[in-house]
């Protein structure tokens, strides 16, 4: 054990994580289960035919309370929060002054006054600090660090739940609220969402701490669910195209070159009832007009999915050249898709390259590996719509 | 005939001047479901230390080391269209590549089996 273990923080599964032979890696400051004994193919597998049950407590949650929450935090992203319903859910990206992306989340309106908000583990104490500085004033910021986080994933995860939670299978994708899970010996009480970041139907649950390992155990009880690592959360987000903030997308990129147009709702566009009034909207509205052209801008770089014509993973960091030997590019995520059972990727590459169907080479290790531009996600989205 | 380790987990089995090479089980169980692995061509002379190869798992590529200077006599074709045989028979199906010996002398600086689990253990 390094020096650094001992500095690790550990979520309430943690002893669960170790009775079940999980192997432990520290992440985002946390010891996390990266895999169970059955492994990252078989457990990845699983998920997509039954049903995962991800440990996602190192994430950050939040509540931001008070007459003017959503207006202020409307004002740190491209994104409408104002008129989304209430018992809704909704992606959203903080940006830097200059429009990049400090952080993706996910937020859920409890009330007309009241913000529940998902962000990464690693982000989390400065997206705190950031919200906090730019909006403290205008309604409570308050972290949630005494609640645990869930993530039950795949096509048989309602079924599972369901037999708990009676009530959860009406719930339609990105729809929520609070809820009772009866064990058998004790009652629950969680908040959930109808949503996940594997391309599968499934809940994230937020639970008390005290209670997470009851509840974990219970969902472990039901024939569909099985414990999945972190190792296989990446290759199911990746298949499903989802971006990984520190890989796909950070601050040195923005929401139009991470191809995330679909997270700005037209109400903040151009045109729009409330147009801009976030960060750098001005920068950000002229290059979403820009994007929408045939081919786009000359010189700007463009979030890509890729598919690799041999059976070699394209790792991050992996230099894309056009078939002049020009560099165009770099993968920020690559692996064998088990689903697709291809080597899929993303990337970054001049957005002039980024027309689907474009030939692009990789240079793995110095030998040369075809890839096509490729629309994402790789596998088809799982999401209950109703 | 005789198995010898490497500390970057690699194993030779050895009869006469040739021997025959692939990843420990330790090494293995390390890098996790093995999708690809890319093995050197049969004839050329490589240095001990020098990359040989590079076996892919789900989550990671890790180089293949050569434990001994010699020529590639062989390698598991099999191992291409199979890599998950890493996995599953490290020290049998899954080896990767058949090496005449150069220098047998090589041979002494490496681990037998009770050093190289001692060794493991630690790693």
């Amino acid at each position: 054990m390094s020096a650094n273990d001992t500095t690790l923080l550990t979520t309430p599964l943690n002893a669960l994580h170790i009775e079940l032979g999980a192997r432990m890696v520290p992440f985002a400051g946390y010891s996390m289960p990266v895999q169970y004994p059955t492994g990252l193919m078989a457990e990845h597998h699983h998920t997509r035919k039954a049903a995962g049950l991800f440990d996602v407590s190192h994430m950050g949650q939040l509540r931001l309370r008070g007459p003017d929450a959503c207006a202020a935090f409307e004002s740190l992203m491209p994104v409408d929060v104002i008129d989304l319903p209430v018992g809704k859910q909704r992606y959203g990206l903080l940006l830097t002054e200059e429009g990049t992306i400090i952080d993706d989340l996910m937020f859920f309106k409890k009330a007309q006054d009241e913000l529940f908000v998902i962000v990464n583990g690693a982000c989390k104490a400065g997206d705190i600090a950031h919200i906090q500085a730019q909006i403290g004033k205008r309604c409570q910021v308050n972290p949630l660090p005494d609640y645990a986080l869930l993530a039950l994933q795949g096509p048989q995860a309602v079924t599972a739940l369901a037999r708990l939670a009676p009530g959860v299978e009406k719930l339609v994708f990105m729809t929520g609220g609070d809820f009772t899970v009866d064990t058998g010996t004790q009652k629950i009480n969680v908040f959930l969402t109808r949503s996940g970041y594997t391309g599968e139907d499934g809940f994230e649950i937020s639970v008390h701490n005290d209670h997470a390992e009851a509840l974990a155990r219970a969902l472990l009880a039901q024939p569909e669910v099985q414990p999945i690592g972190l190792g296989a959360r990446n290759s199911l987000r990746l298949e499903a195209g989802l971006c990984l903030y520190g890989n796909d997308i950070d601050t040195r990129t923005t929401p139009v070159e991470a191809s995330l147009n679909w997270a700005i709702q037209k109400v903040r566009r151009t045109g729009g009832a409330r147009e801009g009034g976030f960060p750098c909207a001005t920068k950000i509205l002229a290059a979403l007009a820009d994007s929408t052209g045939a081919s786009g801008t000359k010189g700007t770089k463009k979030r890509v999915g890729l598919i690799a014509q041999e059976r070699i993973p394209v790792r991050e960091h992996t230099e894309l050249q056009d078939g002049a030997g020009n560099r165009i590019g770099e993968v920020t995520s690559g692996l064998l898709g088990p689903t697709v059972n291809q080597c899929v990727a993303m990337g970054y590459i001049d957005a002039s390259l980024a027309a689907l169907g474009t030939p692009v080479v990789a240079i793995v290790r110095g030998k040369p590996v075809p890839m096509v531009v490729s629309a994402m996600p790789f596998v088809p989205t799982n999401y209950y719509r109703g | 005939m005789s198995i010898k380790y490497t500390a970057d987990h690699e194993w030779l089995q050895v009869e006469g001047d040739i021997a025959t090479v692939g990843i420990t089980h330790h090494a293995q169980d390390a890098l996790g479901d093995v999708v690809f692995v890319d093995l050197p061509a049969v004839g050329a002379s490589i240095d001990a230390k020098a990359v040989a190869g590079v076996v892919e798992s789900v989550k990671a590529a890790a180089d293949v080391y050569m434990p001994v200077t010699g020529e590639i006599l062989e390698v598991n074709e099999t191992l291409r269209d199979d890599p998950s045989l890493a996995n599953t028979d490290p020290l049998g199906a899954g080896w990767f590549f058949k090496v005449k010996l150069s220098n047998p002398a090589e041979l002494d600086g490496l681990m037998d089996e009770t050093s190289y689990t001692a060794f493991s253990a630690n790693a």
